[in-house]
């Protein structure tokens, strides 16, 4: 069963990482990344399972406050790129200049 | 077992489904709903893989706080701007189409080849008493083995939320100055 799972979170992933290439929406992107975070979870689980221990759940924990930490920054810097800028499309920030 | 496969064939298609929407659908409102549909079925799978307390953050952290955090952000934003669809790099969507589908065809490959046996120490049946994650368990394990790490996600929480403080503050202040 171990694999199937191992399959799905792959098949996430990989969506996550297409969404990243291909959208250019700033907030969309950051779902993506959080799709990927959340197919990394998937795996610590299963195999965590797998293993019979419980390290997997705890590393996953861990990963999630990681991901609400960059959640918090992340969204802060989109909104304050908003106001400046009055965009959320990454193809418009491209200069490194305000 | 069949409980167990029933439940992953139906939240594994619904997990698949809503990450396409968060790719496909061009009102961010959708693909936050998506987003919401894969943690929520993702949830569901860690209930049946006995993460109970692994599930309930998922369903409190993720589903609840990231995400209303996400909905907030695109309230403020707006969803008007339409995402234009032109390609600045040439052929860019084709080569991403490809590069996924061999990366997934490269994983199915490995899965296939190596008969499923990708974590080695799966021989016989695991003991589901050790992977019972209620919150006791995992509770004793995170302050005693893990306690280092946990002392230093309270350091990275305080520097996340000192940070978003800032990034709002020191704009507020240049506003005025300006």
């Amino acid at each position: 069963m171990t694999d199937w799972y191992m399959l799905l979170a792959a098949a996430l992933f990989t969506i996550g990482a297409m969404g990243i290439l291909v959208r250019r929406n700033a907030l969309v992107m950051f779902m993506c990344v959080e799709l990927m975070l959340n197919a990394v979870n998937l795996t610590l689980v299963s195999a965590g399972r797998a293993l019979g221990s419980l390290d997997g759940q705890l590393a996953t924990f861990f990963v999630l406050v990681v991901a609400a930490a960059e959640v918090v920054i992340g969204l802060a810097i989109i909104v304050a790129i908003f106001r400046h800028r009055d965009t959320a499309s990454v193809d418009e920030l491209s200069e490194l200049k305000g | 077992m069949t409980v167990e496969v029933v439940i992953f064939v139906l939240m594994g298609l619904t997990a698949l489904g809503g990450a396409i929407t968060v790719v496909m659908a061009r009102n961010p409102v959708y693909s936050g709903l998506g987003l919401l549909g894969t943690m929520l079925s993702l949830a569901v799978i860690y209930v049946s893989q006995l993460a109970h307390f692994v599930a309930a953050i998922q369903v409190i952290v993720y589903a609840g706080a990231v995400m209303t955090l996400f909905l907030f952000v695109i309230m403020m934003i707006g969803v008007d701007v339409a995402e234009d669809t032109a390609e600045n790099l040439p052929r860019q969507r084709l080569v991403v189409g490809v590069l996924a589908a061999a990366v997934v065809g490269f994983a199915v490959y490995l899965g296939v080849s190596q008969g499923f046996d990708w974590v080695p120490a799966a021989s016989g049946e695991p003991v589901a008493e050790a992977t019972n994650g209620t919150v006791q368990a995992i509770g004793e394990r995170l302050f005693s083995t893990w306690v280092l790490a946990f002392e230093a996600t309270a350091l990275l929480l305080t520097v996340a939320a000192a940070g978003a403080i800032a990034l709002a503050y020191f704009r507020r202040r240049r506003a005025v100055r300006e």
